[in-house]
């Protein structure tokens, strides 16, 4: 079994430079790669083009790359939860590049499954249908969206293993499994890395194939942005 | 006049025994807490999510089970969990029955906007272009006019549009109206104490209106 493992973040960006194009799964916080998004922090790798669903919020995930202008283009479907961003983007100094979700999250799996292009009713007769293809199959109209083509990919994992097998928790799973599939280089930080056999062949979500580098993530905040409860039934 | 809570009990009575419906964010979360007691509802949550639960208990909140909205959710017995392309694609394939959504504009054609207005607010339009596409079951909730006393229901949108052609009823603070294939929106009932004139004089787009309208009931 090819042995993946590395020794921490940043040795898992270390070929990340300035003007590449990364993947970085998750939904709004929740499942984002904490420890690579602060290694690429620290790093201060510029001109970057992010694709990611959201953008973090001020003070913490993409938000912090933002804040540092380490980023020339963020390709998101929703935004609104940081104001640093809506304030560059309304200003022109970030290019912005933002898509409907639903066709995001299939650029991936097209990519990751070695489709060139999907159609997608989504966006039919707004601006995000500028300047694309329209075909019309029994009577509807569907945009051609390409697959994405992305140096890296950088996702989380609650569980990985030495050969790079993933398996997600919960809806921290959202973006990162198509994200894994799509990059030219997919690096996977993983709460609990275990040994190659330790994890069941069934219950992988993303086999190791797709997965260049993994470790074990340290330090991981997992900042919830609404906490909602309900009261205790007495 | 409704409330906003109004607005969404009214949007409960549409949801059926056996259905799977997407809540967006706003007033359509809070059609969860109306769904009728005895029918079972399966909520999708576009992050990756059937069957979503209520709120958890305090100290219970679980940073990696979150809904659309970010907020910290529960699930309940026959919860499923998937990746962000599956869930686009049970969206696509109108595997989902019913979507309930906000908007700020919508047009006699059936045009939605909710997204960007240009050169002050630019939110993103998250999973609304893909559900507005798709979904062959929309309800809109929504203001009927705004803080200014201008009509939200127009004869053709303003803002950079959502969907076109994809809204077929609407409910407001005013009336639960139909949107009509050959374009015009039906006026189906009224909130309590609205009159007919205030509901015409509230909508800029043409209203159409045929017999007694008789007042939306909320048992």
């Amino acid at each position: 079994m090819i042995n993946k493992v590395v020794s921490g973040a940043e040795e898992a960006i270390k070929d990340i430079s300035d003007g590449a194009t990364i993947m970085l799964g998750g939904f709004g916080l929740c499942g984002i790669p904490e420890n690579c998004i602060n290694a690429l922090v620290t790093k201060r790798v510029k001109n970057l083009t992010c694709i990611s669903n959201n953008a973090g919020v001020d003070d913490f995930g993409i938000g912090l790359m933002l804040k540092q202008r380490q980023v020339k283009k963020m390709i998101s479907s929703y935004v609104g939860e940081n104001a640093e961003f809506e304030r560059q983007l309304l200003s022109g100094e970030l290019e912005v590049d933002l898509i409907p979700q639903g066709t995001l999250a299939t650029r991936c799996l097209a990519a990751g499954y070695g489709m060139p292009a999907i159609f997608t009713p989504a966006g039919v007769g707004t601006e995000v249908a500028e300047g694309k293809e329209v075909r019309n199959f029994d009577g509807k109209d569907y945009l051609m969206e390409y697959a994405f083509d992305a140096d890296f990919a950088i996702v989380k994992a609650w569980k990985g293993d030495t050969a790079g097998n993933l398996i997600f928790r919960s809806t921290s799973r959202n973006f990162n499994p198509v994200m894994a599939m799509a990059g030219k280089i997919t690096i996977a930080e993983v709460e609990e890395l275990v040994e190659a056999g330790e994890l069941e062949p069934d219950y992988i979500h993303t086999p190791g194939i797709y997965v260049h580098r993994i470790f074990q993530g340290k330090d991981y905040e997992k900042r919830i942005e609404q906490r909602t409860v309900r009261k205790s039934e007495v | 006049m409704f409330s906003k809570e109004e607005i969404a009990q009214r949007i409960a009575k549409e949801i059926k025994d056996g259905y799977y419906v997407n809540l967006g964010i706003g007033i359509p979360t809070l059609v969860a807490n109306y769904i009728p007691k005895g029918i079972n509802v399966v909520l999708q949550s576009e992050n990756g999510l059937l069957g979503m639960g209520p709120f958890p208990f305090e100290g219970e909140e679980d940073a990696d089970l979150i809904n659309a909205g970010k907020q910290t959710i529960t699930t309940l017995p026959g919860s499923s969990i998937f990746d962000s392309a599956m869930s686009f694609g049970m969206i696509r394939a109108q595997k989902v029955d019913l979507t309930i959504l906000g908007a700020m504009e919508v047009s006699e054609n059936g045009d939605i906007a909710n997204w960007k207005i240009p050169g002050k607010m630019v939110k993103g339009m998250g999973g609304a272009m893909d559900l507005v596409a798709s979904a062959k079951n929309i309800v809109v909730a929504m203001q009927h006019i705004n803080k200014a006393g201008e009509s939200k229901l127009l004869p053709k949108c303003t803002l950079p549009l959502t969907g076109v052609k994809c809204i077929k009823k609407i409910v407001t603070e005013l009336a639960v109206l139909d949107i009509l294939t050959e374009g015009g929106f039906k006026l189906l009932e009224r909130a309590p104490g609205v009159s007919i004139e205030f509901i015409q004089q509230s909508t800029a787009g043409r209203l159409i209106v045929e017999g007694e309208i008789p007042e939306m009931r909320l048992d």
